[in-house]
């Protein structure tokens, strides 16, 4: 089985390292020489090393052949740009963190380790996990595994470029208005945003920390819910964690085999002028195989979605604007020298923010100002109460909502990505389950003519995490798109 | 100053006691090199959060039970955002829309009459980093980042300086009675933003006022708005007007300095802490927290006037220091008479602690030993030279008062046949003493009982000896 040991999903890798089928090593070597082989053409990883990753590998093997058993020993895992990795360069895509090396590991990465895996590589994202299209990276863009001359989405998509890429069994992302579910559907992977409060955010770089949810990225649903059970819980390092219990979710998803008895509703307001047709299409097909396997169902409304990219683009800013404020070239990162302090941080963050950053800092500021504050930022928690409660109304008609996580298939990266409509219309489908502060999830639903991705948005209610993805689960029992790879890349 | 009145409001940032700092679990203490206690949280790396430390929010609740503020059942965190060197974040978390404390006032004696100065609100927030500055750079120590602080806003009732000493010494005292802090002020435990303004007498609105920023001593603080409102007068009499600023006081100068102007501050774009959940109190956990408070300095006070009926002086002696008052309080009870304690405690003790540079706790006589110490000079078992010296070795040892006297021979004699003989002694080697008290001169006789005692090495029941020279002088 050696010859195509990266082909191995997240719990198939666990399984055939539990029977020792194969070594951590010999898995963490095909990995390494599979990247060695795609990432010229990819640019999906930031950092990977040869002797770190092997000896890991290494300790995991000698700690199996101890007798060590627990279920992930030395699996191997890539873990976006933004998540502190002990000892790991940890520099959110951005020239202003590029020497910092994270002294710490986040909840979810001592989790991980604990329970044995292997951190095998991190990947690119838009620089501060903002963008699209991963193309505001100072590593540059990630190219999209289907098409090479297309983005793969972001700002997770080097996480979902790798999973897609076959670079890695898994990966971890961060999802603030859509930046897990968009680059999977762009690459053809399921992506998971859990209910804001399941998974600690403690170690994970903020870019607007009331929005902020680290999730999975993986081959199937039932890895993803392997890789959420393993992250998620109350944190007390993260006080905005959830003290209800997780709950069997990856067993739930496991046994899904049909929708009998959901009502699922289908929000008209997704459907606009701006869907591609053939997204439309798809989108129809997948929620009719809901339908066939059994589930009723409904349309129903959300009003206020059309408001949720002005909303997250002023509260998004403005959260981000104070949480980006430590990176003053005082403590860590890069640091400009300058005769007086003031202009130290003026010279600091001239250099070491990229445009989109410094274009939501300087908005985010504007918003935050006492001439301004009533007229954007109480506003826009206002509308953000509104599409709070669009949601809860329409939960109140269905069990979970399906719909297109993107409007269209991945731009060209020559498509100016960050132009002021990829801004308008990139997270139209998203941003709402944010702001809500709801799950979501993102499964593959088949391919455009011209061979790219599609994916199947399942949102549910706040701590229905398990009911989205048992939903997901249910649909790709019935499905193979999420078992098709990008061919091409050696 | 007559034809001008003051008008004077403080905050006061106060380090609350706790174990560990407001946002993480480094210790909360100042010892230690630089930069040593600290952490991923309280430095501001990518990605740590900040978790509410609930021993300081219980403190705050306390303090604002003790001056009868109204206990928030809501309460959130804001971010304040301003960039500085010694912000590890460039945002403090601290409280802007809904604090933990609002209203409430504390009662200073203003000449021997009570009056209130009503507290606006208290919030709870993070300490910033201490800066030292240098001949070309500053030094920045962050273990004091992110230290819990109270700020304690009071509306502008004190009329000048001396109320505000007052205000500040009746805080400090309730403050450390409560444990809520050590009130180090050389520690900058206690530091204050003074704002004040002055209008003609009779002028209902308030003066334009100016803001002395970070004020650390009580000295400071009386010499800078001595300065301040002066200075604000003369600008008015010379028909001038007073700008809105911020000032800062140079201590070696002796003057106020301005530091920026209404139109210059900062903008702080506050918005909530996302980070965090709202505190949310309950009754029941307010009412738990209001047992825990101590009787308050002032009703003290007062109580021991009437329980123990000491002197109004004894009461505020006693009760200014609370582990004083406790030993006192301990010691009374077992005692007859209440104000012999009083009387020990704040002579010989006060003096004791006071040589030693200690507190309460170094001391080792029992409250019991003191009020068996009492009871044998009222029995007249022992003088009071000897009380003394049996106090010292009991203070530093510890011990039975009673032990004590027999192993070291001190009982007084008070068998008269023996001081009739050192009265007699006494007499035939100082004749010429006693002709003068044969002549009228009564303070002779003190003379002669200093010999009585001087031949009992000390032992003498002093009376006794007095008696029984009398009498043979007399006979």
């Amino acid at each position: 089985m050696n010859t195509s040991l990266h082909e191995l999903g997240l719990l198939a890798t666990a399984a055939a390292l539990a029977k020792k089928e194969v070594s951590a090593v010999e898995l963490a070597t095909a990995l390494l020489d599979r990247a060695a082989q795609v990432e010229p053409k990819l640019n999906s990883l930031t950092w990977q090393e040869r002797d770190v990753v092997l000896a890991a590998a290494r300790e995991a093997d000698t700690a199996r052949a101890k007798g060590d058993t627990r279920p992930w020993l030395g699996v191997p895992l890539a873990v976006k740009d933004v998540l502190s990795v002990n000892g790991q360069p940890c520099t959110a895509g951005s020239k202003m963190l590029r020497n910092y090396v994270a002294p710490y590991d986040a909840t979810v990465i001592a989790r991980l380790r604990a329970a044995g895996c292997v951190f095998v590589a991190r990947t690119n994202t838009d620089e501060f996990a903002m963008g699209g299209s991963t193309a505001t990276s100072c590593f540059g863009p990630t190219r999209n595994p289907w098409s090479p001359a297309r983005v793969p989405g972001g700002s997770s998509g080097g996480s979902a470029a790798a999973v897609a890429a076959r670079l890695a069994p898994a990966a971890l992302g961060t999802d603030t208005s859509g930046s897990i579910r968009q680059p999977a559907a762009f690459c053809g992977v399921t992506g998971f945003k859990p209910t804001y409060g399941r998974v600690s955010r403690q170690g994970c770089v903020a870019n607007a920390s009331s929005l902020d949810q680290i999730g999975p990225l993986a081959r199937s649903v039932e890895d993803a819910a392997a890789l959420y059970q393993a992250i998620a819980g109350v944190d007390p390092l993260d006080s905005t964690t959830s003290p209800r219990p997780v709950g069997g979710v990856l067993a739930a998803a496991q046994q899904a085999r049909d929708l009998k008895g959901l009502k699922l509703g289908v929000p008209r307001e997704y459907f606009i002028a701006e869907l591609a047709p053939e997204l439309a299409q798809l989108t129809r097909a997948a929620i009719d195989q809901c339908a066939a396997l059994g589930a009723e169902i409904v349309e129903v409304s959300l009003p206020h979605v059309s408001a949720s990219l002005p909303c997250y683009a002023v509260l998004g800013s403005a959260e981000a604007s104070a949480s980006l404020a430590r990176y003053d070239g005082m403590r860590y990162g890069l640091r400009v020298d300058a005769p007086e302090l003031m202009e130290m941080y003026d010279r600091t963050r001239a250099a070491g923010f990229g445009d989109e950053v410094k274009r939501r800092l300087l908005f985010g500021t504007l918003v935050l100002t006492s001439r301004y504050h009533a007229d954007f930022y109480l506003r826009a928690q206002k509308v953000r109460t509104l599409i709070r409660q669009d949601f809860l109304q329409a939960f109140t008609a269905c069990d979970a909502l399906l719909g297109p996580v993107t409007l269209t298939p991945p731009p060209r990266l020559d498509a100016a990505p960050d132009s002021a409509s990829a801004r308008q219309w990139g997270d139209y489908c998203t941003a709402g389950v944010n702001l809500a502060g709801i799950c979501a999830l993102s499964v593959p639903c088949g391919f455009t003519a011209d061979g790219l991705p599609a994916g199947l948005h399942v949102v549910g209610p706040a701590f229905q995490d398990e009911l989205v993805l048992r939903i997901g689960a249910a649909y790709q029992h019935a499905t193979d798109w999420h078992q098709r790879a990008p061919t091409g890349l050696e | 100053m007559s034809d001008y009145i003051a008008s004077i409001g403080l905050e006061v940032h106060v380090q609350l006691k706790t174990r560990t700092k407001m946002f993480c679990a480094c210790p909360a203490h100042e010892e230690g090199e630089p930069n040593t206690a600290v952490c991923p949280g309280c430095i501001g790396l990518p990605g740590a959060l900040p978790v509410i430390n609930r021993e300081a929010i219980r403190k705050t609740v306390k303090v604002g039970l003790m001056i009868g503020s109204r206990i928030s059942l809501y309460s959130t965190f804001d971010r304040k955002n301003y960039f500085y060197a010694d912000m590890a974040k460039n945002y403090q978390i601290t409280q802007n829309d809904f604090p933990l404390c609002i209203g409430g006032g504390v009662t200073i004696q203003v000449d021997g009459q009570p009056k209130t100065i009503r507290v606006h609100h208290i919030h709870q927030e993070e300490d910033v980093a201490k800066s030292t500055h240098l001949d070309n750079s500053t030094e920045v120590d962050f273990n004091r980042c992110s230290m819990p602080l109270m700020e304690l806003v009071t509306e502008p009732d004190m009329a000048n300086a001396d109320e505000v000493m007052a205000f500040l010494t009746t805080l400090k005292q309730m403050l450390i009675y409560a444990d809520i802090s050590d009130c180090n002020l050389e520690l900058g435990h206690m530091r204050c933003d003074v704002n004040s303004s002055v209008r003609p007498a009779g002028a209902t609105k308030l003066g334009v006022k100016t803001e002395l920023k970070n004020m650390n001593t009580f000295k400071g603080i009386q010499r800078a708005l001595h300065y301040e409102l002066q200075r604000q007068i003369e600008v008015l009499r010379g028909g001038g007007t007073i700008a809105q600023e911020t000032r800062r006081w140079d201590d070696v100068a002796g003057v106020t300095l301005p530091m920026r102007t209404k139109e210059s501050a900062p903008d702080y774009r506050y918005f909530p802490e996302a980070d965090l959940p709202p505190i949310v109190l309950d009754e029941a956990t307010i009412a738990a927290w209001r047992a825990e408070l101590p009787e308050m300095p002032a009703a003290r006070r007062a109580r021991f006037v009437q329980e123990y009926g000491l002197p109004e002086y004894d009461a505020g002696v006693l009760t200014a220091d609370k582990a004083i008052a406790d030993y006192f309080e301990a010691a009374a009870k077992q005692a007859a008479n209440p104000k012999a304690v009083s009387n020990w405690v704040m002579g010989e003790l006060l003096r004791a602690l006071g040589e030693q540079g200690q507190d309460i706790t170094a001391a080792k006589i029992t409250p019991a030993a003191l009020v068996a110490l009492i009871g044998l000079v009222e029995a007249k078992t022992i003088n009071m030279p000897a009380a003394k010296e049996v106090f010292q070795i009991l203070f530093e040892n510890g011990g039975d008062p009673a032990a004590i006297v027999q192993a070291k021979g001190l009982a007084q004699v008070s068998d008269t046949g023996a001081i009739e003989g050192f009265a007699a002694q006494a007499i035939a080697a100082n004749e010429k003493v006693a002709a003068e008290y044969r002549a009228g001169k009564e303070p002779a006789l003190m003379f002669l009982v200093g010999q009585v005692m001087k031949l009992s090495r000390g032992k003498a029941n002093p009376q006794l000896a007095a008696e029984a020279l009398r009498r043979q002088l007399k006979g």
